[in-house]
């Protein structure tokens, strides 16, 4: 067999996928046939690789050289160039604000260098449909290591003294969590992953289940192991086909092996894992919900305790951790708990991922120690705000979270700096908000989320959700008066404090946060009937500006509803009784002519 | 010999194969009822009562966790859904003007099919493509990323087309 010459890495996330990454890596296998090379050089299609927002990017290894927005021709051109000729093409490179070329810029742009990498590690380094490769990365050394090493105490200890928090929103201590469930009574015992990765904005879990599908099997076996468990589930949202694709093939593989199956590594221990599909249900994320859907019944939470380490699955004492949880647990296992604790701060040890999204320049993924500022997170890794806008705020924590005004970035993240901040840490969102959102329009915008998937078990939240919205709608359609802020306030605590789950007593925290830092944008809709920010449709109007219109009528061709009138070469104007806002003529204008102003 | 059967009766036949594949129990609800939209299209009253015998419980409990999740429906969709993604990310770039605009070009209401019954458009939550925002999907696979609002009337035609 001839030896590999080239190796290229080429990021099928969802992001490159949906740039066309499919069609550049056509173009790649043609070209690599044409000239004969397809029996040296490997094309690996790897999980996300984080940024986003230069896609499709691939890796050609072992130069390392980084090659961004592709396309077809691109490829063809690389494979020409690069693999005959050693000759590295340009265009293609990341280029820095400065203007200089970073060939290996996985080494040493700051979007990467930064970051340190632990429950993403392999995400983006290898074929995740190829068990084999998980193996070369030390996969299931830590499953090897705890069976034959360790009694299930001493994982359990390990991981109680690792510090890990569950990284799906609470930071519930993960090691505590493993103990409760192991000293339960009961014959049967429960693993599931909770991969109901359902806030907007947060899609790091989908990453680890495209990228890295065995970590999260691994994890769960050592689970069981440390537990007493023979059964895991993962619960996966439906609207993640490829992760369950993934998945399928990564536990049939698994069996195959023997890592997973009846005695597995030649101990006493057996261990087996199903997949279970969500049907589309935000409370789902709730563990005790979740359970009830596992169960084949309406995903609705129930009172606590008993809490699922009690009473679970079936009634039988449950685990439930989080796909991020479950990837840093093989990492720790294999180098203990002094080195996940050297990594991260006192309280929040190891690292975090977050999704940058919103109006930042670098989107994507990224996994960062805890205890890094939200200054260096969005400006030194996230390259700032991508509009030229000022940031103004970053939402964390998608509808359970809430708003952080920018005053407030020297802020270290960890789950007890953002709670104090009236934020949660959550999935790892991060929305970023620039000076043309508006505060009460986002505010609305989580409440409108809530109220839709609020289950309506219970009354708070059925309710008092939907009321707060009616108060919102009306602030923002420039009825609101300064009685509403009041009783959006005593309204939101009581929510907050009589709610059965989660859901229901983080809901009112986007309203909360936003009218702590920014009750003079609530206060410019209720008093003087403006929105700063010019988003809030009824209390905008669309004006032409006489000096810059030539009078080209593409503003009024465009528009969908007749209101701009104007001969050809004529100033138009716009009737606002009839314009809907709907933006297209702003769009079109190339004199910048229109704009919206607000009273 | 001819075949008999109807279209109905091949569908139903279908889903019986799938509940005896899986030996199916009442926890497996969801699955069933997944594979069963799957099938049909949406889940009419008929199909409930069947999975709920074939289930052995009740037909009421079936409605129940029908109506509980997103993903079911009890009304025909189009033959070419179009999800726009409405999550925080895509919202902040003006996700609402494409989705508006989609509604606009269809003359459709949110979820009903058009007329002609090639698409329905759907306000989705998030289809973790947050870096590409506004994401549309269409049918199950084809994403479109950055959208504007202008960018709609093309996205419409070429799945017109693909009807012809």
């Amino acid at each position: 067999m001839p030896l590999t010459t080239s190796t290229i890495l080429i990021c099928a996330g969802g992001a490159c996928i949906s740039s066309g990454e499919t069609s550049v890596k056509e173009a790649l296998q043609r070209e690599i046939k044409k000239y004969g090379l397809d029996e040296v050089v490997r094309i690996v299609e790897t999980g996300c690789m984080g940024a986003c927002s230069l896609g499709p990017i691939m890796v050609i290894y072992p130069e390392g050289v980084f090659y961004q927005k592709l396309t077809p021709q691109a490829a063809v051109k690389i494979v020409q160039e690069h693999l005959l000729k050693g000759r590295i093409v340009q265009e293609h490179l990341y280029k820095m604000p400065t203007g200089e070329v970073i060939p290996e810029a996985m080494d040493k742009l700051p979007f990467f260098a930064k970051q340190v990498k632990i429950a993403t590690r392999n995400v983006g380094y290898i074929d995740p449909g190829n068990i084999e490769e998980y193996i070369a990365r030390d996969g299931y050394f830590a499953l090897t290591k705890a069976l034959r090493e360790m009694t299930p105490d001493q994982v359990v200890e390990e991981i109680k003294r690792s510090g890990l928090r569950g990284r799906g929103g609470a930071g519930f201590p993960t090691g505590l969590k493993w103990e409760l469930t192991r000293k339960a009574k009961g014959d049967r015992k429960y693993v599931v992953c909770n991969a109901d990765e359902g806030d907007p904005g947060a899609f790091m879990d989908r990453s680890v289940l495209e990228g890295d599908p065995h970590t999260v099997l691994e994890a769960m076996a050592i689970a069981g192991y440390a537990i007493g468990a023979q059964q895991g589930y993962i619960y996966v949202r439906a609207e993640y086909p490829l992760a369950i694709e993934r998945l399928e093939t990564a536990i049939a593989q698994a069996k195959e092996y023997g890592f997973l199956g009846q005695n597995i590594l030649d101990s006493d221990f057996s261990f087996d894992i199903e997949i279970r599909i969500g049907a589309g249900a935000f409370v789902c994320g709730e563990e005790t919900a979740l359970i009830a859907s596992i169960e084949g019944k309406r995903g609705q939470p129930r009172v606590k305790p008993p809490y699922p380490a009690q009473s679970g699955v079936w009634g039988c004492p449950t685990v439930i951790n989080n796909v991020e949880t479950f990837a840093c647990v093989p990492p720790i296992i294999i180098k203990g708990a002094e080195w996940f604790r050297s990594i991260g701060t006192p309280n929040s040890p190891g690292t975090k991922v977050f999704a940058l999204a919103g109006k930042i320049t670098n989107t994507g993924l990224v996994e960062v120690p805890m205890g890094i500022t939200l200054r260096e997170l969005l400006y030194e890794i996230g390259g700032g705000s991508s509009t030229g806008k000022k940031i103004k705020a970053v939402q964390t924590g998608g509808p359970s979270g809430g708003c952080i005004p920018a005053e407030y970035f020297e802020t270290p993240v960890d789950y007890e700096s953002l709670q104090k901040l009236g934020a949660i840490m959550g999935s790892g969102g991060m929305i970023v908000m620039d000076e043309d959102d508006c505060m009460v329009d986002v505010a609305k915008f989580f409440l409108e989320f809530t109220v839709d998937e609020s289950c309506g078990k219970c009354t708070p939240c059925r309710e008092g959700t939907r009321q707060m919205l009616k108060i919102l709608d009306k602030i923002t359609s420039g009825e609101g008066t300064e009685e509403d802020l009041e009783e959006l306030e005593r309204l939101g605590n009581i929510i907050k404090d009589t709610s059965l789950c989660g859901l229901g007593q983080t809901a009112p925290n986007p309203v909360l946060s936003t009218l702590r830092y920014y009750r003079h944008e609530y206060e410019a809709h209720v008093k003087e009937k403006r929105c700063p920010a010019l988003r809030c449709k009824a209390l905008v109007r669309y004006v032409i500006d006489s000096s810059k219109c030539v009078g080209c009528t593409a503003c009024a061709r465009v528009c969908p509803v007749n209101a701009i009138s104007g001969e050809l070469r004529k100033v138009h104007s716009i009737d606002n009784d009839v314009c809907i806002r709907c933006g297209s003529c702003i769009e079109v204008c190339r004199f910048g002519a229109i704009s919206k102003v607000s009273p | 010999m001819q075949d008999v059967c109807t279209t109905g009766e091949r569908l139903f036949k279908e889903l019986d194969e799938y509940i005896k594949s899986i030996n199916a129990t009442p926890d497996k609800l969801i699955s069933v009822l997944q594979k069963a939209q799957e099938i049909f299209g949406y889940l009419s009253p008929q199909v409930q009562q069947y999975i709920a015998d074939a289930l052995n419980i009740p037909a009421s409990q079936v409605y129940g966790v029908v109506t509980f999740y997103n993903f079911f429906s009890t009304t025909p969709k189009g033959k070419v859904q179009i999800k726009v993604c409405l999550g925080t990310a895509c919202y902040v770039k003006g996700a609402d003007r494409v989705f508006e605009r989609f509604l606009e070009e269809l003359g459709v209401e949110p979820e009903k099919p058009t007329k002609d019954g090639q698409f329905s458009v759907h306000a989705v939550r998030c289809l973790g493509a947050c870096s590409m925002a506004p994401v549309v999907l269409v049918g199950e696979k084809d994403f479109y990323g950055r959208m504007k609002p202008d960018m709609v009337p093309r996205i419409i035609a070429k799945y017109r087309e693909v009807k012809s």
